[in-house]
């Protein structure tokens, strides 16, 4: 791409009459430059910080509590509301933790998988094992949630499956949540940490080896310091996912909320409030993302 | 790195100056409605009927506007679109919440609302008045239906009745024995269904519990289920967090609860008409009744949007909806009482007037209809200050999640 960039611009210079716009945008490069972003730029600016900037601001809103239309005066209720009762200390608990065993249970899956699918099998075999990864995002996020709560359900897959164990299926709650939620995101997992342990050059498995190193020791200092960043971005997408979740916990969560819940239930009937408490995950995810860029795993991507 | 994190700031910083200017503006124009004694915007109704526009957007409870996609033998749309050339598009609304947020979206012409939405749609400018004189059936709607409260301020109607019922319980019959008569099954601590219990994910279910206590804690003095000053309210709230110990899970979504109940995870707990018919159906053993409690309701009200693209179209909606003979068609799929007379006559079952109480004011005083709790207490007392809606969906969100 960047090849075909430099080679207009030469075509360009022996003539510069006719194109006397080319010729003003390549002497002056920082138009040229914020010409091509100004779309993206603008992109992010409205929709993206835009719209995050907005919720914030309705936070400090009120709402008239009959009519539930947002009454645009500043006040700081809604954030006092928030410290004011546990209930919402929980949920924001209830849902950093269901987000963390969901990326801990990904991650746990994802590493064995994707060191199979990346250094274990025949290399023509690898891109049907990507398409069987994939495949189940091909099919619709509700049907899926709803065919869990089929196997999920008393006597349902789960629990004659489980039975000659003497197990029986979690039910709907917490774990059914957690089950669900990893199922969804597992692929956001596999996908870049396969694509961390196909980029680790051979050589450096083979130095390590000829250095005396077994398997696990080779694993543990010099594949898995390499994928780190992978297993990083991958976490991203599955914690992110999970803690902005309100469907799967409505459809298998039994009596269980998470913070999408609360969110849910007052964007209807008190908007300024639900933009307060969804100012939790933001900060939690903002909190999260400085974490690991202080791990500098952000900078290797 | 460094560069960019500081381009990014200044970025993040300057969208942030610019939405807040522009709301600032916003300020001194938003309007704020009188939250004390109700004072809807003055709008006008429709004067004429026009043609129809082709198509109409309502808003509805499930099995309210039905074409025979569920159920090739209920179909009471078909008729109407090809009469009067009106396609219908229906959403369903799972609770009044969720219809009030979407007729404000102002994509939709007509909506099917219950006590609980159809003042606060009112009072914020939502819904229009109707003209009645637009619609021939009205004449033959119950008297005690029209003029009501909820569907009527100042004199002046904001839409039609539609039809009325109850919040019943609901049971399987093989797995529940002896057949509950009251509502103390599913508020009772040591339930031998625990786990399998489920009730209504709303804040308007803390009307159920404070209907409960009317009846069996007389100290309390509650005189009506949405009107509860602190004591009561937090009696209610109380009764609440002892049953979620026993409760499996909520429902909002109808389909849901039809598949617990089919599965069996949910064998006790309150429900629809229309919910225990389409179980039934698929054969779950479920039975419902109304306990001697007595129980808390809807009577619904066809309102058409201010901002409704097809208003003609919604007109001929609302006087087909009440028509004897689709009123008669959805009182019975419904299981509720219809709001027409005549439509008494056209049920396939000739008792289902007698049955559902049509015409049973005595009945009906019973039955406490959907309202929207405000500070005013409904029940007329001036001397305490009643929660109002904020305060009951607040709190029952730290329920779900104490």
């Amino acid at each position: 791409m960047a090849g075909t960039v430099i080679e207009e611009r030469e075509v360009v210079r022996p003539a510069p009459s006719p194109h006397r716009t080319s010729g003003f945008l390549h002497r002056h490069r920082w138009l040229q430059l914020s010409g091509l972003l100004s779309a993206p730029m603008l992109w992010l600016l409205v929709a993206y910080l835009g719209a995050l900037a907005m919720m914030f601001i309705t936070a400090f809103w009120t709402t008239d509590p009959f009519t539930n239309d947002v009454v645009r005066v500043w006040s700081l209720e809604n954030f006092k509301q928030l410290v004011s009762d546990r209930a919402y200390l929980n949920v924001a608990v209830r849902s950093v933790v269901v987000a963390s065993l969901v990326t801990l249970v990904c991650a746990m899956i994802a590493v064995p998988m994707a060191f199979f699918m990346a250094r274990v099998v025949r290399p023509r075999w690898r891109g049907a094992f990507v398409v069987a990864v994939l495949t189940p995002l091909w099919a619709s996020y509700l049907v899926k949630v709803y065919a869990w709560r089929v196997m999920l359900q008393t006597d349902g897959v789960l629990d004659s499956v489980l039975r000659p164990f003497g197990l029986s299926s979690p039910g709907f709650g917490l774990a059914a949540i957690v089950i669900v939620l990893t199922y969804l995101w597992l692929p956001y997992m596999i996908l870049p940490v396969y694509a961390g342990f196909e980029r680790l050059p051979d050589s450096y498995v083979d130095a390590s080896s000829d250095l005396g190193a077994r398997t696990v020791r080779t694993f543990r200092s010099v594949m898995l310091p390499m994928v780190f960043p992978s297993l990083v971005a991958g976490s991203i997408f599955t914690f992110s996912l999970s803690l902005g979740d309100y469907i799967t916990a409505q459809i298998v969560g039994g009596k269980v909320q998470l913070i999408g819940n609360v969110v849910q239930t007052n964007i209807v009937l008190n908007l300024p409030f639900a933009a307060a408490v969804a100012t939790i995950p933001v900060a939690v995810m903002v909190i999260y993302l400085a974490v690991v860029s202080r791990t500098g795993a952000l900078d290797n991507l | 790195m460094g560069a960019s994190r500081r381009a990014t700031l200044a970025t993040m910083a300057g969208a942030l100056v610019l939405v807040a200017a522009g709301c600032g503006g916003d300020d001194s124009g938003g309007t704020t409605t009188a939250t004390g004694g109700l004072r809807p915007p003055k709008l006008e109704a429709l004067k004429t009927l026009g043609p129809g526009e082709g198509q109409v957007n309502l808003v509805a409870w499930a099995g309210y506007v039905e074409d025979g996609s569920n159920d090739p033998k209920v179909d009471w749309v078909t008729g109407f679109e090809k009469a009067t050339g009106c396609q219908v598009n229906v959403k369903i609304g799972n609770s009044s919440d969720e219809m009030v947020q979407l007729i404000k979206s102002g994509q939709y012409d007509a909506v099917s609302a219950s006590g609980d939405a159809s003042l606060r749609l009112i009072a914020a400018g939502d819904v229009a008045p109707v003209n009645t004189a637009l619609i021939p059936n009205y004449k033959d709607v119950f008297d005690g239906l029209k003029n009501q409260p909820w569907n009527t301020v100042n004199g002046v109607n904001y839409g039609v009745p539609h039809g009325r019922g109850a919040n019943l319980l609901m049971w399987r019959t093989d797995k529940v024995s002896p057949d509950p008569d009251s509502w103390s099954v599913v508020f009772d601590p040591s339930s031998p269904y625990k786990g399998k219990i489920t009730a209504y994910d709303s804040p308007i279910y803390i009307a159920d519990a404070a209907l409960y206590l009317m009846a069996t804690r007389p100290d309390l003095g509650i005189k009506n289920p949405y009107a509860l000053d602190d004591k009561q309210f937090q009696a209610s709230i109380d009764l609440l967090k002892q049953q979620k110990n026993t409760i499996g899970e909520y429902w909002v979504d109808y389909l849901k609860e039809i598949q617990a109940f089919k599965s069996g995870d949910s064998v006790l707990g309150t429900t629809w008409q229309v919910i225990a018919n389409v179980a039934q159906g698929e054969g779950a053993p479920v039975k419902v009744t109304l306990p001697k409690e007595g129980a808390t309701g809807w009577s619904d009200t066809w309102m058409v949007a201010t901002k409704a693209k097809h208003p003609n179209c919604a007109y001929m909606w609302l006087n087909h909806i009440i028509s004897p003979e689709a009123n008669a068609a959805v009182a019975e799929y419904f299981g509720e009482a219809p709001s027409n007379k005549l439509a008494c006559a056209k049920t396939a079952d000739p008792n289902h007037c007698a049955i559902f109480h049509a015409d049973d004011e005595a009945y009906f005083s019973k039955v406490w209809y959907w309202n929207t709790p405000i500070q005013q207490c409904l029940d007329g007392r001036t001397d305490v200050r009643c929660k109002n809606y904020a305060e009951w969906t607040q709190a029952w969100t730290s329920l779900r999640n104490s």
